[in-house]
């Protein structure tokens, strides 16, 4: 794998925050404050540690220490006393799965991604605009625990950019089909494809941001992103606080309408006519 | 009726199993098998697709107060959400909150058995199990959200998440719960790692047995229709905070442990098990 496209979250990270965001906490996982408009927002990150303590989780993976750490920055923003709105939490993702391993499973690895993933939906029912942003890679639990329940997904519009629910090794085995025959499917089958274009016509991105560095960001290519992010904090404002304008778009009347119909018509057997 | 022996609910199928948890005779079928509402995505990859998409949806009655099961059939691509399967489940949830927000209690059942994500819907399984997500955590602020996992198949992914999420978690001895299946931490890990063919020692990590032990779930069923039946009404008796909010009691317990010499399963019970929750 590739180190630059790797350390993406970080340098983000750092690019928007200004610091290296250390908690007293596991130092894979990274929060500080960034400026976005004319507010501070809190941004948090998960990256590589070389040497975290879990052998398991040091290439960016979200492991026990990751997801219970996630969970408790994430609270720690909504405790704050707050003067006005409530404050905004940037989620940066850059994470290339859960970590695999058989401590992670006995200590019960499902548990912290769920905290992780509790927490950004408290969070953003507690009126946080929770907004994800995808830098690098989105990968199954790893994004399901850091910024699969933000009321609003950008994107930067680059091929590093990867959102999936396997990688593709262990999907072709786990399906029993070859690396060839899985790479013609993803290409065929939108919700199979592994790049964000296809990710974004599902409905699911509210902003492909393009034409910036994604590897090593300019300070215009910052100046886009804090514009974006600011915009998607101020359309959060405005929103429901459940994830019901995914479904809202033009792209997803197309590509999801099964899930649209499903919910159509449940809602009208829910009671007894 | 009293029923003097024991009647498998493991053996039975997701509709059956629906019908066995709720009140007698009040077994309503929400988007039944012949509103055909299939998954749009199987038919192009040359896999049959079938009318319910491997999940039972149903309205009832848990000792007389409103109630929703949502079921997923193990017996249908391993259990696994697909967007169909998974819309069901979110949507359901969905409207128990409407319905809870609007002063109508219902509530709400998962009767789980999923290998996570269907990998022919990738992404559509996964934004679906996020939305279940969701309205899990949404939903549990109202009533309390109760999880069964009952067979073999067990609980995984971001199902598995979705389990950590509830209220509660029954469990038999059979079930498994955990992040990843054995056989992708295997691809993923290496052998060493985990001999995912070592079912002793798969079901010591994740086995229902563990994970009621070692505090990871709540409540160990024998594999009994009336059993569980009984203790899916107790659960809604009253239950603490959900275990995915108490971050600073894990944050604790797990840093006090030494990941290189990690726990083993029954020192963890030890550790872990005794301790009740708040």
């Amino acid at each position: 794998m590739n180190t630059a496209q790797r350390a993406r979250g970080l340098r983000w990270f750092e690019a928007l925050t200004g610091g290296d965001g250390l908690i007293d906490g596991p130092r894979s996982v990274r929060a500080g404050d960034a400026p976005v408009g004319d507010e501070l927002a809190r941004c948090i990150a998960v990256v590589p540690d070389p040497a975290n303590r879990f052998a398991r989780a040091r290439g960016g993976e979200v492991g026990l220490d990751e997801g219970w750490a996630l969970a408790r920055e994430v609270r720690r923003t909504m405790a704050q006393a707050q003067v006005g709105a409530q404050r905004a939490l940037i989620a940066v993702v850059d994470v290339s799965s859960q970590a695999y391993g058989r401590s992670e499973e006995l200590l019960g690895i499902h548990l912290a991604c769920a905290a992780a993933a509790d927490a950004y939906a408290s969070a953003r029912l507690a009126g946080h605009p929770v907004v994800a942003l995808l830098v690098g890679k989105a990968m199954s639990g790893a994004f399901l625990a850091h910024g699969y329940q933000a009321n609003r997904i950008l994107a930067l519009d680059d091929p590093g950019v990867l959102v999936h629910a396997m990688s593709k090794l262990a999907a072709a085995r786990v399906t029993r089909r070859s690396l060839e025959a899985l790479e013609e499917l993803t290409a065929r089958v939108t919700p199979m494809a592994y790049d964000v274009r296809s990710f974004a016509r599902l409905g699911l991105v509210d902003e492909l941001i393009g034409g910036v560095n994604a590897d090593a960001p300019a300070a215009a290519d910052l100046q886009c992103v804090r514009t974006a992010l600011a915009r998607a904090i101020a359309a959060a404002r405005r929103a429901p606080l459940d994830l019901s304008q995914r479904l809202g778009s033009a792209a997803a009347r197309e590509l999801r309408a099964a899930s649209i119909e499903v919910r159509r018509r449940l809602a009208e057997e829910w009671d007894e006519s | 009726m009293s029923m003097l022996t024991r009647s498998s609910f493991i053996e039975l199928n997701a509709r059956e199993r629906s019908r066995a948890i709720l009140d007698a005779g009040s077994f309503r079928e929400l988007l039944g098998p012949f509103e055909r509402l299939k998954s749009p995505w199987l038919a192009p990859q040359g896999i049959v697709a079938q009318s319910d998409d491997g999940v039972v949806l149903a309205r009832g009655l848990l000792d007389g107060a409103s109630a929703v099961v949502a079921a997923i059939e193990s017996g249908f691509q391993g259990g696994s959400i697909g967007e169909v399967s998974g819309a069901k489940i979110a949507g359901v949830l969905e409207l128990a909150l409407r319905g809870c927000e609007r002063g109508r209690t219902v509530r709400p059942v998962l009767l789980i058995e999923s290998g996570g994500v269907r990998l022919q819907e990738a992404n559509l399984g996964l934004a679906a199990i996020a939305e279940i997500h969701a309205a899990i955590i949404a939903l549990r602020r109202r009533v309390p959200v109760v999880a069964v996992i009952a067979g073999p198949v067990g609980c995984f992914g971001g199902m598995a998440l979705a389990a950590a999420l509830c209220s509660r978690i029954i469990m038999t001895r059979q079930a498994r719960l955990g992040m990843n299946g054995p056989e992708v931490i295997e691809q993923e890990a290496g052998l060493l790692e985990l001999d995912a063919a070592d079912a002793r020692l798969v079901w010591s990590l994740m086995g229902g047995e563990q994970r009621c032990a070692s505090g990871l779930a709540d409540v160990l069923v024998a594999d009994d229709v009336t059993e569980i039946a009984r203790q899916v009404r107790a659960a809604f008796a009253g239950v603490g905070g959900p275990r995915s909010e108490q971050v600073e009691r894990f944050s604790a317990r797990l840093a006090a442990l030494d990941a290189q010499r990690p726990p083993a399963a029954l020192e963890l019970r030890q550790r872990w098990g005794a301790e009740r929750a708040p």
